[in-house]
């Protein structure tokens, strides 16, 4: 079990030293983002010192002055390795500094973890209950196969999965806040002053409409898996040998169907996560809700390429860790998953 | 008094084609026998003939269209709830394919307890673990501890039945259906676990419904045999009987063609002619008649019953009314 733990990490991190790679030439290969300052006003001795600041002026790595594939030159050879943007990118990535922020001027590691724990309790709050619902509803769904209750939630559950998120998030904003008095957007009211459990309330209020959105967007994917699944499930012999032996239709789905059809639910959920951070972009967009996703958006506006690589290095690795979990989860669900 | 007595059964499921035009498939359509406490009654027949069906709704997991199952002289075509699960702990069938029977993610351990469980049979844990270990015992499972905490994947298919066995066993039942229980063994493995189940019938007088195809372990297992052909039954009787002395032109050709181990001895060998009809279409009549061999006009026009040969022995042929 430890080998098949290490293994498992000793693979997320050659995956994650990968992405550190793409993520610096990706963000590179753009060129100097300092051609982006147009305003006239700016001398080029400020352009100059503003590079110099960003570390701008130096080779991108040993032999490549720039990446931009229009103005490639290959005449920086004889440059000391170590003094390079591809070695200050990795010696700063070590000591945990991500940058600053082209446009707040602040560390994108700090940034970054304010945004990410406002995103982790959307994401959080919405995929679990997702999860849930979709799971029970499947379940039952499949125990009532073709009858309509299943053809109801079947249709149901393909209507709001088709539906664009923005579109649904727009819509429920519309319908909360002018007929539920729920807040427009944010994460909580500014200035209002309220400390404690007034203040985790009024996040509660302020997380409803984004979290709805979020659940009715996942359900029905979650849903149909599992439908599909514990009906493939229920086909089996062991199913009929449970009924034989005088199981209950409560027991018979609670210790043989739901566990035997959870793997590829496991699997979706991990996959998902990456999707998710894009269903984020547009729901924390619509809602204004200061995470991860609201972040990106406005950072590709700016053109704020520091925040943008934090960003995704983030994103990728915790898609390497969430797909690790789900690895190691395989094996404590099914046994027949061994050192595989 | 018959263990169970089974008194025109039908298992008749509808197909909407979705053209208003309701198809009906008669998978049992009139069957009835009986069988006493410790005897093994073999249901033999080709696919399709509806034994399957029969054993699904003679453990009332399909519910019967027409006709009574009776259990004890209790009627159990329609137990609902409390009673039927009761019922449950008393027939209990093994299936054909024990690569599906069991689920994989539980111990053998685990499978063999859950039907004590359920049932709420033995005080504590440990009683309901010795419980256990005797039914892997009794199925041919020694030492019953080495197998305890392993899963299915890890044991052979021969093995795996005998968990299947062993399940059954535990709830100590008076009736076994076996559906197939050896089709998908390898011969070597086969004589061992037909050995286990003879040990059961003569141990705990289990009362056995056994289904094949295959007349041969029929011949060696059963006490009866009973010859299904299109959902119904066209010959019943002492398995000797039936064997050495066939009466049905269906009994007969299926005997034909099972290979002696002599080759001096060569018999004519009853080739039937085309596939067993359809069951939505079932052929006026005798069901028989268009594959059979010695089909006189009659035989498409007229019904036949089963018809005594001897007090223990029916058949349902028009031409045994000629020949008489």
């Amino acid at each position: 079990m430890t080998k098949l733990i290490l293994r498992k990490l000793g693979w997320a991190l050659l995956t994650i030293a990968f992405v550190l790679l793409l993520n610096f030439f990706l963000f590179r290969v753009m060129g100097d983002p300092t051609r982006l300052l147009k305003d006239p006003r700016l001398s080029q001795a400020t352009i100059e010192a503003i590079r110099v600041r960003f570390g701008l002026d130096k080779p991108v790595i040993n032999c490549f002055e720039t990446l931009n594939p229009i103005k490639a030159s290959l005449n920086a050879c004889g440059v000391n390795p170590f003094n390079t943007q591809f070695a200050a990118y990795l010696s700063n990535l070590l000591k945990g500094d991500l940058g600053v922020s082209f446009h707040s001027q602040r560390p994108v590691a700090e940034l970054l973890t304010e945004r990410l724990w406002n995103t982790l309790l959307l994401i959080g709050a919405g995929q679990i209950l997702a999860i849930i619902i979709g799971i029970i509803l499947g379940l039952v769904a499949a125990w009532k196969a073709r009858t309509v209750l299943d053809y109801s939630a079947l249709v149901g559950s393909l209507t709001v999965w088709s539906l664009p998120t923005f579109w649904l998030g727009i819509l429920l904003l519309f319908w909360g806040s002018n007929y539920l008095g729920l807040p427009l957007g944010g994460k909580e009211t500014i200035g209002s002053g309220l400390t404690g459990l007034k203040r985790l309330g009024d996040i509660g209020t302020h997380l409803l409409l984004p979290t709805l959105t979020f659940t009715l967007v996942f359900i029905g994917e979650y849903m149909l898996i599992m439908r599909s699944t514990v009906l493939d499930v229920l086909s089996e012999d062991y199913i009929l040998t449970a009924k034989a032996k005088g199981l209950s239709t409560f027991q018979i789905l609670k210790d043989h169907a739901l566990r035997n059809a959870m793997l590829p639910i496991v699997t979706i959920v991990a996959l998902n996560l990456g999707f998710t951070v894009a269903g984020a972009i547009q729901i924390e967009t619509v809602f204004s809700w200061p995470g991860l996703g609201l972040t990106i958006f406005e950072a590709v506006g700016r053109r704020d390429y520091p925040v943008l690589q934090g960003a995704f290095l983030l994103l990728a690795v915790s898609v390497v860790l969430a797909n690790v979990i789900a690895d190691l989860l395989y094996t404590f669900l099914d046994p027949r998953v061994r050192l595989a | 008094m018959s263990l169970i007595r089974v008194q025109n059964l039908h298992k008749h499921f509808s197909l909407s084609s979705g053209l208003g035009k309701n198809l009906v498939v008669k998978a049992v359509d009139g069957v009835s026998f009986e069988l006493e406490k410790g005897e093994v009654l073999a249901l033999v027949g080709e696919s399709g003939c509806g034994k399957s069906t029969l054993a699904l709704t003679l453990m009332h997991l399909e519910e019967a269209s027409a006709g009574q199952v009776l259990f004890n002289d209790n009627d159990i075509t329609t137990l609902k709830g409390k009673a039927l699960k009761n019922l449950r702990r008393d027939i209990q069938m093994v299936f054909q394919d024990p690569y599906e029977s069991l689920n994989p993610l539980m111990t053998v351990g685990a499978i063999v307890e859950e039907p004590l469980k359920v049932h709420g049979l033995g005080k504590s844990k440990s009683a309901r673990q010795e419980m256990v270990k005797k039914a892997l015992e009794d199925a041919g499972l020694n030492p019953a501890e080495s197998y305890l905490n392993r899963r299915p994947h890890e044991l052979s298919g021969g093995q795996r039945q005998r968990v299947v066995i062993a399940a059954a066993l535990v709830l100590e039942p008076s009736l076994v259906i076996a559906d197939e229980p050896v089709s998908m063994l390898d011969v070597s493995i086969r004589a061992e676990v037909l050995g286990v189940l003879e040990r059961l019938k003569l141990e705990h007088s289990v009362a056995m419904l056994f289904i094949t195809h295959d007349l041969g372990t029929a011949a060696h297992f059963a006490d009866r045999i009973a010859v299904m052909y299109l959902g119904r039954i066209v010959e019943l009787g002492e398995t000797q009987d039936v064997l050495e002395n066939p009466q049905h032109p269906y009994t007969k050709a299926l005997l034909s063609v099972i290979p002696v181990p002599n080759p001096k001895l060569r018999r004519k060998h009853i080739i039937l002619q085309g596939d067993p009809p359809n069951p939505i279409n079932i052929p006026g009549g005798c069901r028989f008649h268009p594959r059979c061999p010695v089909a006189i006009p009659t035989c498409s026009k007229q019904e036949v019953a089963l018809k005594h040969i001897n007090i223990n022995h029916k058949a349902a042929c028009l031409l045994l009314d000629h020949s008489a």
